[in-house]
């Protein structure tokens, strides 16, 4: 998309004022456990910022935008495997397990993940 | 995605380094009490109260925390102020630093590379993308946001708005007017 479809985009999401904040869910979620983990002091904005800009420069980032909150979840893998929180195998795993327990969970119930039927 | 966002806040909730309850008080309120609005309330109360406006000018980071819409992430508010010589515009080429506290979470254009990188080298070229055409006379000032300092657009104040209250002018206030896309609405005439 161009700039101006993208502005096309906004502008038909009214003036701004009472635009949608988050598409999705998880994209609240990943902006908030940043916002967190900040005021815990694990990491500074101009490190934020830089892990941040690193994703968003990455070849193949879309000219329009739409991966921002993927470059979001990327900056905060790498920024928190860099400070020896967890690393990309274990965040793997445990992704895997809650898309396991998704699809065990009747629809309309809560997803678990002791619902994950390879739990051990 | 949601399912990679979920053991990422599953694990650092393990190491106790985020409390799921936190979280959905942050989601909350980035969904229904910061954006635009706590914006435009300063533009307006810059409007109309000269103190305050030569407090905005002079420390923008307390004016702005005295209206108790200081940033949570402890980060530096300079107010840019329009004038009829000078058009402001804010823009982050590095990520998409904004001022969260009173503008909420950025718009989808304003994160996108060709914002990104054509506001500094050709500001008068994306203004137009905006429909937004200045007089050749203003010159216009491109103001990069950084992690530790985040910029607000004051807008020049529309005629024929005297004797206007704060909330009344505060509703002509739009949220890319203090971005610097836009300029502040001018009131329908009766």
């Amino acid at each position: 998309m161009s700039l101006r479809d993208l502005i096309a985009y906004s502008q038909g999401l009214g003036d701004g004022i009472d635009a949608p904040v988050f598409a999705e869910p998880w994209q609240a979620e990943a902006f908030a456990m940043v916002l967190a983990l900040h005021e815990q002091g694990l990491f500074g904005w101009d490190e934020w910022a830089q892990a941040l800009s690193a994703e968003l420069k990455r070849p193949g980032a879309l000219d329009d935008g739409s991966d921002y909150y993927q470059c979001w979840v990327a900056a905060l893998e790498s920024l928190i495997a860099a400070k020896n929180v967890t690393n990309s195998t274990d965040i793997d795993h445990l992704a895997a397990a809650w898309q396991r327990a998704a699809h065990a969970t009747p629809h309309g119930q809560p997803i678990r993940l002791e619902n994950d039927p390879e739990r051990s | 995605m949601a399912a990679r966002v979920r053991a990422l806040e599953t694990i650092l909730t393990e190491k106790g380094l985020v409390d799921p309850k936190a979280i959905d008080a942050i989601v909350e309120t980035y969904e229904t009490k910061v954006g635009p609005r706590n914006g435009a309330r300063v533009v307006a109360k810059a409007w109309v109260d000269p103190e305050f406006n030569a407090w905005l000018k002079r420390d923008a980071t307390a004016a702005i925390g005295s209206l108790s819409y200081s940033g949570r992430q402890g980060e530096h508010m300079q107010a840019v102020f329009n004038t009829d010589e000078t058009h402001n515009l804010v823009v982050c080429t590095l990520c998409s630093c904004y001022p969260w506290s009173v503008l909420g979470l950025p718009p989808v254009w304003y994160k996108s590379p060709p914002y990104r990188s054509r506001a500094v080298i050709d500001p008068r070229g994306v203004l137009a993308e905006f429909d937004l055409v200045l007089p050749e006379a203003t010159s216009i000032r491109v103001w990069d946001s950084t992690a530790e300092l985040r910029y607000l657009v004051i807008p020049l104040r529309p005629e024929g708005t005297d004797g206007w209250n704060e909330e009344q002018l505060a509703e002509l206030v739009t949220r890319d007017s203090m971005i610097g896309t836009g300029l502040a609405r001018v009131p329908e005439v009766a």
